[in-house]
């Protein structure tokens, strides 16, 4: 069986993010980046199929610029077998739809019989291209998935619901599953892992390369910025009776009950 | 307060690190923020105990001899090892001593001086964390004076007898083997490879440490341990045999100091930004800034001489007196940094929440044990006039 996980390197959760000079992204110089939270329970959930079977090959795939490739070698280094790099500038950071496109191309080339991708990214959150991926791709797909069990000819998940319900979906196989954060434990990269994981293939592409075109992003981020702080706080004092009529007299003031 | 992301002011990690290095850096990272810290403050409220749970893990991640070929060893080069050890500090010095006795003092012992053989019979259980090392060479009576031991090893038909008590020994209660060094009957220095559960074997733990104590600390002691030859590392005699193996350790404190100091550093500029004092946050103040520019640029010093020092050992050019250097160094600017540090958190600094004292109080130790500041000094200053001093 052939599992091809999506990864993408975002900033660090804890790295102290500023505005880019023109105002349309953060600056990217000289911050940490990591793998997304989400893919990382991706990559596990594919590494459990290949712990039970070893006769599983796990494709990690990533688009992005040079840095990108300590991502990849950190998921050979937890176990997946080899990585593919887009390393192309117009379809990094691209819309949602351009990188389905291309991670599209790498799917068509790759065959795999299943797709991990996390549920959404942590700096993009759209949680739009895992669906528009299967749909490129015409396979089925699950959504907020919390975990996997793959049969011969599907894969049984359990989605996480509203309300805390789950529920129980089975997809012919091949199929896509994005998963949600919480789904398992995962496993660091063992320095073993990564010492063997230097003579594992990253093969690097651009989206030519793949056949695709016309990946430059349709939609432009017209502006990034912090919320202004505002100085709109009131602060009451006085008695306890006085703070609460005060209080009261605010509220039908703004008119908001 | 946010979580830790290291401190790299002269931006090492895109321009000296490789990616290798890199990935074995923050994989340690990770673990130690997500699964020993959480674990750590039980076992420091308790005297002198590890969260032994975590050796499996440990072992899993590869951190047993590290550096070292072969036997189920990771082989990473010295960089690396250093980095790992970097990471392993910034949780606690009990933790990187616990990766340093096991490796660089009880596997690199084996791997260097030993047999095929005793390669073969020890390493792959003790890199699997299922056989624990201790390092048996300080005594009682002698300390920085190693030359004065009185261990003694005795030919008994064709295996040996050992007597003697070694004192201030990392993990001797929860050793399965100890690397121990005694004199024969000519008054060469001998390494032995004792397995514990020997009848004549004794460890009994020191308690009432206010320094390590999430570690495990003991004394040896030896009452007719009776010893087959094979168990002798045949490879060395006299003193090379343990400094060779403490030149490895103090080579990984080097790098450990400069975690415990960014763990500190760290500490203390986020605090220092968000406790507001008169008015405005501490950060603001010039004395803190003092402080924390002190602390940054003593980091970053540090940094660039453990990274050289590496790179050198890869390069097989180094020597013991550059790791007298960085370990002198490196240690005595992490326990200024701690106590600075511990200074700006004020009152908050002296309970566990915080870890600044925490590492203050380690660190005394570590300038202590593996060649104490002023022997590292007198090492180096025989080396560069050419005499000893008196």
């Amino acid at each position: 069986m052939k599992v091809m996980v999506c990864l993408k390197q975002v900033p660090h959760q804890d790295a102290k993010l500023d505005i880019n000079s023109d105002g349309t992204w953060i600056q990217e110089d000289n911050i940490k980046f990591e793998i997304n939270s989400y893919d990382t329970y991706a990559l596990e959930e594919a590494l459990r199929i290949k712990d039970a079977d070893a006769d599983t090959e796990v494709v990690v795939v990533s688009i992005g610029p040079d840095r990108v490739t300590q991502a990849l070698r950190t998921a050979l280094g937890m176990g997946a077998d080899r990585a593919v790099h887009v390393n192309d500038a117009e379809a990094f950071g691209s819309d949602a739809l351009c990188v389905a496109k291309v991670l599209a191309a790498v799917a068509k080339a790759e065959s795999p019989d299943l797709i991990f991708t996390g549920l959404m990214t942590d700096d993009g959150n759209s949680s739009a291209v895992p669906p528009m991926l299967a749909e490129l791709i015409d396979v089925p797909s699950a959504t907020g998935v919390l975990h996997t069990e793959a049969a011969n000819g599907s894969l049984k998940v359990e989605r996480e619901l509203e309300g805390g319900a789950i529920e129980v979906v089975e997809l012919p196989k091949p199929c896509l599953a994005s998963i949600q954060t919480g789904a398992n434990q995962v496993r660091y990269a063992s320095l073993k892992g990564i010492m063997q994981a230097k003579k594992k293939p990253i093969d690097v592409k651009t989206a030519a390369d793949l056949g695709v075109s016309d990946v430059a992003s349709k939609a432009t981020i017209d502006k990034v910025y912090s919320p202004p702080k505002n100085a709109t706080a009131d602060i009451l004092s006085g008695s306890t009776d006085e703070i609460v009529s005060g209080l009261m007299g605010k509220i039908k003031e703004l008119g908001v009950l | 307060m946010a979580d830790y992301t290291g401190v790299d002011f002269m931006r090492l990690d895109d321009t000296q690190f490789s990616e290798e290095e890199r990935v074995v850096r923050d994989s340690v990272r990770d673990w130690v923020s997500k699964e020993f810290l959480p674990r750590l403050q039980e076992h420091v409220r308790k005297d002198g105990s590890f969260p032994m749970e975590l050796v499996p893990q440990i072992a899993e991640l590869g951190m047993f001899g590290a550096n070292l070929e072969g036997y189920g060893c990771a082989g990473m080069n010295n960089v690396a090892y250093g980095l790992m050890m970097q990471e392993l500090e910034r949780g606690d010095s009990g933790l990187r001593s616990f990766a340093s006795v096991q490796g660089s003092l009880c596997m690199y012992p084996i791997h260097t001086y030993g047999s095929e053989a005793q390669r073969e019979r020890w390493l792959p259980g003790m890199a699997a964390g299922e056989t624990i090392g201790c390092f048996g060479l300080t005594e009682p009576d002698f300390g920085s004076f190693v030359t004065g031991m009185a261990t003694r090893a005795v030919r008994k038909g064709d295996g040996w007898v050992l007597n003697g008590t070694k004192r201030w020994i990392t993990n001797g209660t929860l050793a399965q083997l100890a690397i121990i060094w005694a004199k024969d009957e000519e008054g060469q220095v001998r390494g032995f490879v004792v397995e514990t559960d020997r009848p004549g074997f004794e460890a009994r733990d020191i308690k009432g440490k206010f320094s390590l104590r999430a570690s495990v600390t003991s004394e040896l002691f030896l009452q007719d341990v009776e010893i087959p030859d094979e168990n002798r590392l045949a490879g060395v005699e006299g003193l090379r045999g343990p400094l060779g193996c403490l030149t490895q350790a103090r080579y990984g404190i080097s790098w450990g100091a400069i975690g415990a100091a960014m763990g500190c550093y760290d500490e203390a500029l986020e605090y220092s930004k968000e406790r507001i004092v008169q008015g405005g946050p501490l950060a603001s103040k010039q004395l803190t800034q003092q402080k924390l520019v002190f602390m940054l640029t003593e980091i970053t010093k540090a940094q660039l001489l453990a990274l050289q020092l590496g790179r050198l050992k890869d390069a097989g050019r180094y020597d013991h007196t550059m790791v007298s250097m960085a370990k002198r160094n490196n240690v005595d600017i992490a326990l200024q940094i701690a106590r600075e540090a511990r200074d700006l958190l004020g009152a908050n600094g002296i309970v566990d929440d915080y870890t600044a004292m925490r590492h203050m109080v380690n660190l005394e130790t570590v300038r202590t044990y593996e060649g104490t500041h002023d022997v590292h000094m007198l090492i180096l200053g025989e080396h560069i006039t050419g005499m000893r001093a008196i």
